[in-house]
């Protein structure tokens, strides 16, 4: 993991992919993020992530992204928080894991 | 793919057509297990042709669904025969097998000693969590004494087994165990397996709320990996605590280490001296 600086990190959670665990919540030492009342995990603190890697290796769902902040970078959708419900859009229909089971 | 690390990283590897998120509870571990599969691949620098994912029946067998490598989704208990068959028939691929406590230990229990005894050069991860998850919570192998399951609502009554114990008596070349809290260590555990030759087998402690947690007074998984952080600690360390005292502790690390050569490795040889007439 790079510097252990505040500031220099954009955290990113994809909704769609998080289940609400709450372990990154938990276990970040920089406390940033919280559940909210949907359950989801939310960005609250993104100035104090320390990129300290541990919510990355963590998060059982991929659903969080720790990337250095590049201003020129960052799209515009992401500053004003929002950001894309999940990483990719395709999605096949499973059998259910009682039928594999 | 060079400088992708982190969760872009696992995303690469993951088969998106497949429905996301995946199929595990909140809080499962198998998850985490499968990003460090990923990392420890692309960290060994593998290809993602030259490896064979092979997979059990249980939850953890689901994982080979999501992940862009050779996978094979096999039959209960038999994911090592099928390992064996591929491993013996290509014997450069890195054959990985996936399997639950109840896969490799119950169901399975003869497949494991005898893939160890044979020494054949696959690299079994069994994602211990100590409970049937995907049928709905029986007792397992590996389920305490004492724990409250489906099938021992007045607490488990037989002695469990210890996995990596077992897979060191019946000869394994690796054995490690690590746990889904301790990932920097699991990702190095699951590259010393898939390198070293012969047999492997990295034993991962990994919670199941669901069914083993809910039942046996933790609150939330959350509450289950700040058990797996204070429980699952070095083997040094669990050693030098007196026996009466160690309770829940678990010990990890790497406890065997041999460079015997495995049996895909001997029969390739012995074919090559019967073919050179020698
Ligand atoms: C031959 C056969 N017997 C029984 C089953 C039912 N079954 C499916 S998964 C499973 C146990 C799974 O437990 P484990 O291996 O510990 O994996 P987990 O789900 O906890 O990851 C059983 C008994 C089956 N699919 N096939
Ligand atoms: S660890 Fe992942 S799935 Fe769990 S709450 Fe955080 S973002 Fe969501
Ligand atoms: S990288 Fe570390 S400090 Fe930053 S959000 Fe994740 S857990 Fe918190
Ligand atoms: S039942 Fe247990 S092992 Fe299966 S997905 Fe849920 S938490 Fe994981």
């Amino acid at each position: 993991m790079s510097a252990k600086s505040k500031g220099k990190s954009r955290v990113t959670i994809f909704p769609d992919w998080c289940k609400g665990c709450g372990i990154c919540a938990a276990f970040c030492p920089a406390k940033v993020m919280e559940l909210n009342d949907q359950g989801k995990a939310v960005v609250v603190r993104e100035e104090e992530c320390i990129n300290c890697g541990f919510c990355e290796l963590h998060c059982p769902d991929f659903a969080i992204m720790v990337q250095p902040k590049v201003d020129s970078e960052i799209p515009a959708g992401s500053k004003s928080g929002q950001v894309n419900a999940s990483p990719t859009g395709s999605v096949e229909s499973e059998k259910s894991i009682k039928e594999k089971g | 793919m060079a400088d992708i690390k982190g969760t872009q990283l696992i995303h690469e590897y993951l088969r998106h057509n497949k429905k996301f998120p995946h199929v595990f509870c909140s809080g499962c571990g198998h998850g985490i297990v499968l990003g460090s599969l990923i990392r420890s691949i692309h960290g060994l620098g593998l290809s993602k042709d030259d490896v064979c994912i092979v997979a059990g029946i249980g939850c953890s067998g689901r994982l080979a669904a999501y992940v862009d490598f050779n996978t094979v989704h096999t039959c209960h208990g038999r994911a090592l025969t099928f390992a064996t068959g591929i491993k013996m028939a290509k014997p450069g691929m890195h054959v990985i097998v996936v399997m639950g406590d109840g896969d490799s230990m119950a169901i399975g229990g003869n497949h494991l000693i005898h893939a160890a005894r044979r020494n054949i050069g696959v690299t079994a991860l069994i994602l211990n969590n100590n409970i049937y998850g995907m049928t709905g919570g029986q007792c397992s192998p590996t389920t305490p004494a004492g724990a409250n399951t489906q099938t021992t609502p007045m607490g488990q009554m037989e002695q469990s087994f210890d996995c990596a114990k077992l897979c060191t008596a019946a000869g394994a070349n690796y054995v490690a165990r690590g746990s889904v809290f301790h990932v920097k260590r699991l990702d190095s555990m699951i590259m010393e397996g898939i390198m070293n030759p012969g047999f492997g087998v990295v034993e991962i402690m990994t919670p199941c709320f669901t069914q083993y947690g809910r039942k046996n007074g933790f609150k939330s998984p959350v509450d289950m990996f700040h058990a797996l952080k204070k429980n699952v600690i070095q083997s040094d360390r669990f050693d030098a605590i007196p026996e009466e005292e160690r309770g829940e502790k678990v010990p990890s690390g790497v406890f065997v280490k041999k460079d015997t050569p495995g049996l895909e490795e001997k029969f390739y040889e012995m074919a090559a001296r019967c073919q050179g007439g020698s």
